[in-house]
């Protein structure tokens, strides 16, 4: 291989990797469903903005992987990377434009080609698209060789449009529901119906960076002066913080409506979830693909105590709800009993195939009789506290709140506890463990039914609030999206999982066009998480230093 | 002696025997009685059998990609049910192009082999790129670290080929030689299952020969007898590796398009299940073992088509075909629980895994 030819090697083949990204997402018809909806109205199209964002990123690797470093062979790169990712995506145009393709793929349309060729049609498109690579490129190449502030600046400037023309769903309402004519006028002016208004764009990129100028600026006198506090004063400050966060989260459904009440939760539903399996995955170590079992366990007990129909047992909701919980430990350490020898793989496999069974048992015309099969079982009465209904989300909301207070409560207190530290030693090593005195048996089987029994008052829950339960909700999706939260919100760490399911759960709530991408896009992040960072977004300390001290004991035998 | 046996037996192993046994019981007791009520004749009985050996040469053929996998990586390669899927969907649009243009009813035999080389290739493709993204760079990493690579990279593929060939059951299109019975020895059976038979069996004669007779062959027993060594020895362990998926890849894109020519239909989710079941099949085999994931397939497919009728239905279970999964996944627990080894397997899967 030619020098000349080594130095484009990068260039050529992360701008390749890049362009199958983007011709992926495209022909799986993320551009064109995303196209309906503006970061900046009138001017970017989210779907375009994500295509524009993996061009960039591509490009940016590609300079940074250049072997020299030349600062016009790496802005070079960049602009190559860019170059070969548009044109990829304009041979595809090309190719979908002269042949019908669209009967294998059916994301092909020439919707998708107008997005990518800018509206123009013909050769001028092409030209277009190929500009906007090379464009991309370049951005990349400069953004490279700019010096950090500026480069995090920029970077974060751009990425705070992103997320606010994301959010608009979110904030919007929010805005609008204090009705005063200032902030109406606020949201008039950054926002349309429609993703952020141009203006407001500018305005929010300008007020970004003025703010984070000044924090970069004092960063480090807060941080000090922070630290130079006495430790009573420090204990007092995070206790006020805490007392923000605890009347934010009371008086949130208050300017929340409905529509994101309802996410909120789901969300919730699914945070009670993800700390269960926290319990199981994160703290024991034992990968549970089964775990919507419990959930369905909880779920079914309640509508089968409370529901008038099959039994007409005629309970409440508070009196059924204490049943489930135990019927959910019961049945997770039934479940543990078999499963006690397996480790990684064979426990995976194992758990997932019981959820099966528990859900193929409960559709079966067999169990009709006491389950309701397919039709499952209705008319399951909300709860009722002290003559008050618990009819609308934002009841529920509440609900889940003391709930999840209470689970995290005792998640905190599981983790620094005997039983906790076992846990933890089991993760590691449970042969060592083991030899240590360490009971597997009831260590095992108290993380399962730990987990299992937040899993049941997630699923006890879940049923009075959707009033009805059918064994199609509770599939191996509901395991999965568990686990997804569990994992790339970083295994162990509760604040992690909180953020896990509101990211994770919420926004295919807020985007809807974004639901049918769900899977896809949990696909591509566990795998990305675990090449990029196995321990997680917002990683547990103790979890953090387990997966990188081998690495970095490695990297020092061998210096 | 008595005091010896009581000391190593625990209560979990004494719960684990009783349930083992009660299921053992309700086996032979729902045989016993659907035999009595005798609502099968035989024909039934022959036609399940068949049934029973067409699905499981095919679990037999996925099997042998999880078990050769599991040898060389000692990890279960949980995509492996979407590279079954991705020959067949993609061989679909073959069959319907050929279909259309009368090719398919015209040179049937030319027809059949192009969608074979089609869906082969693809699914070899799929499986050589997630190892090469998704495993290789997690050598070494701690065991639970793949997997859930593994687990990412399946639901990634179900849903990129949902989104690039539709959400839709698309049927196949119908092959008329396939179609209609022979009789064999005075039994009628199917054509399309006795195809399916004989085409599995002899894949997997090539692909036993192939692992046993070539080089490439001994060259991925050795890495998988130990990395290292092999090595030492001048194999190329990563190309070995790759290889290993390439082979599981074939044998799963063939048996994917067996599948899609019995049951006449793919879709994106068709992998989820058979996957699940072979990975099941080379359990019960002994994992790492390439003839005990074929037979494990084999024992599973007949399992599955005669227990819901023999067992189940002398219950008193009503619509029994609705448990089917159950049973393969019952029976799946069972042998993890009993004998995580598998018929033949030497390996000890609880001390590996």
């Amino acid at each position: 291989m030619t020098k000349a030819q080594s130095l484009w090697n990068q260039g050529v083949k992360i701008g390749a990797i890049g362009g199958v990204s983007v011709l992926i997402i495209s022909l799986v018809g993320m551009v064109e469903s995303f196209g309906k909806r503006d970061i900046i109205a009138g001017v970017l199209p989210m779907g375009v903005a994500i295509a524009l964002i993996i061009s960039i990123l591509a490009a940016y690797m590609a300079a940074k992987k250049t072997p020299i470093s030349e600062k016009s062979i790496q802005f070079a790169n960049a602009v190559v990377s860019g170059l070969v990712i548009s044109g990829f995506l304009a041979v595809f145009v090309m190719i979908g434009r002269s042949f019908n393709i669209r009967e294998m793929f059916v994301g092909a349309s020439p919707v998708l080609y107008n997005i990518l060729t800018g509206g123009v049609a013909g050769a001028g498109g092409i030209f277009l698209l190929l500009l906007t690579g090379v464009l991309c490129g370049a951005f990349a190449g400069i953004l490279y060789m700019l010096r950090d502030l500026p480069r995090k600046l920029t970077v974060n400037a751009l990425l705070t449009i992103f997320i606010l023309g994301l959010l608009q769903e979110l904030i919007l309402p929010i805005l609008k529901a204090w009705d005063i004519g200032m902030i109406n006028y606020l949201a008039g002016l950054f926002y349309t119906l429609n993703g952020l208004t141009p203006v407001g764009a500018i305005l929010s990129v300008v007020i970004f960076c003025v703010l984070y100028l000044l924090w970069n600026a004092n960063q480090g006198a807060v941080k000090s002066k922070y630290a130079a506090l006495p430790k009573e004063a420090r204990k007092k400050s995070q206790i006020a913080a805490l007392i923000v966060l605890a009347v934010i989260l009371i008086v949130l459904p208050q300017f929340l409506g409905l529509f994101l009440s309802e996410v909120i939760t789901i969300v919730g539903l699914y945070v009670l979830l993800g700390l269960g399996l926290n319990i199981v995955v994160g703290y024991a170590g034992l990968l549970d693909l089964g775990y919507v079992a419990f959930f369905a366990i909880g779920s079914y007990v309640v509508a089968l105590l409370t529901s008038p129909q099959i039994f007409a047992f005629g309970l409440n909701f508070w009196q059924a709800l204490p049943i489930a919980v135990i019927c959910g430990i019961l049945a997770g350490v039934m479940l543990g009993i078999p499963v006690l020898k397996m480790r990684g793989d064979y426990l995976a496999i194992a758990t997932l195939g019981f959820g099966e069974i528990i859900r193929i048992l409960v559709l079966s015309d067999f169990l009709r009789p006491w389950l309701g099969g397919a039709q499952g079982i209705g008319s399951i009465p909300n709860p009722n506290l002290f003559g008050f209904q618990m009819v609308k989300p934002q009841h529920i909301y509440y609900l889940l709140l003391a709930g999840i207070i209470l689970v995290i409560f005792i998640s905190l207190r599981l983790k620094k506890s005997k039983i906790g530290r076992a846990w933890m030693a089991m993760r590691e090593d449970e042969d060592v463990a083991q030899a240590m005195g360490i009971n597997l048996v009831a260590t095992k089987l108290l993380a399962f039914a730990t987990g299992a029994g937040f899993s049941a008052l997630s699923g006890a829950i879940f049923a009075s609030k959707i009033g009805s339960v059918y064994p199609h909700s509770f599939n191996v999706f509901i395991s999965i999206n568990v686990v997804c939260i569990v994992i790339i919100g970083g295994i162990g760490s509760l604040p992690g999982i909180v953020v896990g399911a509101a990211v994770l759960m919420g926004l295919p709530e807020l985007l809807r066009e974004f639901a049918e991408y769900r899977m896809f896009v949990y696909g591509v992040a566990l795998v990305i998480v675990m090449l990029l960072r196995p321990e997680g977004l917002l990683p547990e300390a103790r979890h953090k230093m387990e997966f990188h001290d081998e690495t970095e004991a490695g990297a020092k035998t061998v210096a | 002696m008595f005091q010896k046996w009581k000391d190593r037996v625990t209560i979990t192993d004494i719960v684990m025997w009783m349930i083992g046994g009660t299921l053992l019981l309700l086996c032979l007791w729902g045989s016993v009685s659907t035999i009595r009520a005798g609502l099968y004749t035989k024909s039934h009985w022959i036609d399940f059998l068949i049934f029973g050996l067409a699905q499981g040469s095919i679990y037999a053929l996925i099997a042998t990609g999880y078990t050769m996998v599991y040898g060389v990586l000692k990890m279960i390669n949980f995509a492996h049910g979407e590279v079954f899927m991705s020959g067949p969907f993609t061989g679909y649009f073959v069959a319907t192009a050929m279909w259309r243009s009368d090719f398919l009813d015209n040179h049937p035999i030319t027809a059949i082999v192009a969608i074979f080389a089609v869906a082969m290739f693809v699914s070899t493709m799929v499986a050589f790129l997630v190892e090469k993204i998704a495993y290789r760079p997690l050598r070494g990493a701690p065991r639970l670290i793949p997997l859930i690579t593994a687990i990412g990279a399946s639901f990634f593929l179900q849903y990129l080929f949902k989104g690039l060939y539709g959400s839709g059951i698309n049927a196949y299109p119908d092959i008329e030689i396939l179609n209609g019975f022979w009789m064999i020895f005075g039994i009628r059976v199917l054509k399309i299952q006795v195809i399916v038979i004989i085409a599995a069996i002899v894949l997997m004669l090539v692909l036993y020969n192939f692992i046993m007779m070539t080089r490439v062959g001994k060259a991925i027993r050795a890495v998988s007898e130990d990395k290292e060594a092999a090595a030492l020895m001048g194999i190329n362990v990563d190309a070995m590796i790759s290889t290993t998926f390439i082979i599981g890849g074939m044998a799963a894109g063939a048996a994917g398009v067996l599948y899609a020519l019995m049951f006449k239909q793919v879709h994106f989710f068709m992998g989820f299940l058979p996957g699940l079941k072979a990975f099941t099949a080379a359990v019960l085999g002994g994992i790492g073992n390439i003839p005990g994931a074929m037979l494990g397939g084999i024992f599973l497919g007949l399992i599955e088509s005669v227990a819901p009728a023999l067992f189940l239905d002398g219950l008193g279970i009503i619509a029994p075909y609705q448990l089917k999964d159950a049973i393969a996944f019952t029976m799946l627990v069972m042998v993890l629980i009993f004998r995580p080894t598998g018929i033949l397997g030497e390996r000890l899967a609880s001390k590996k895994a």
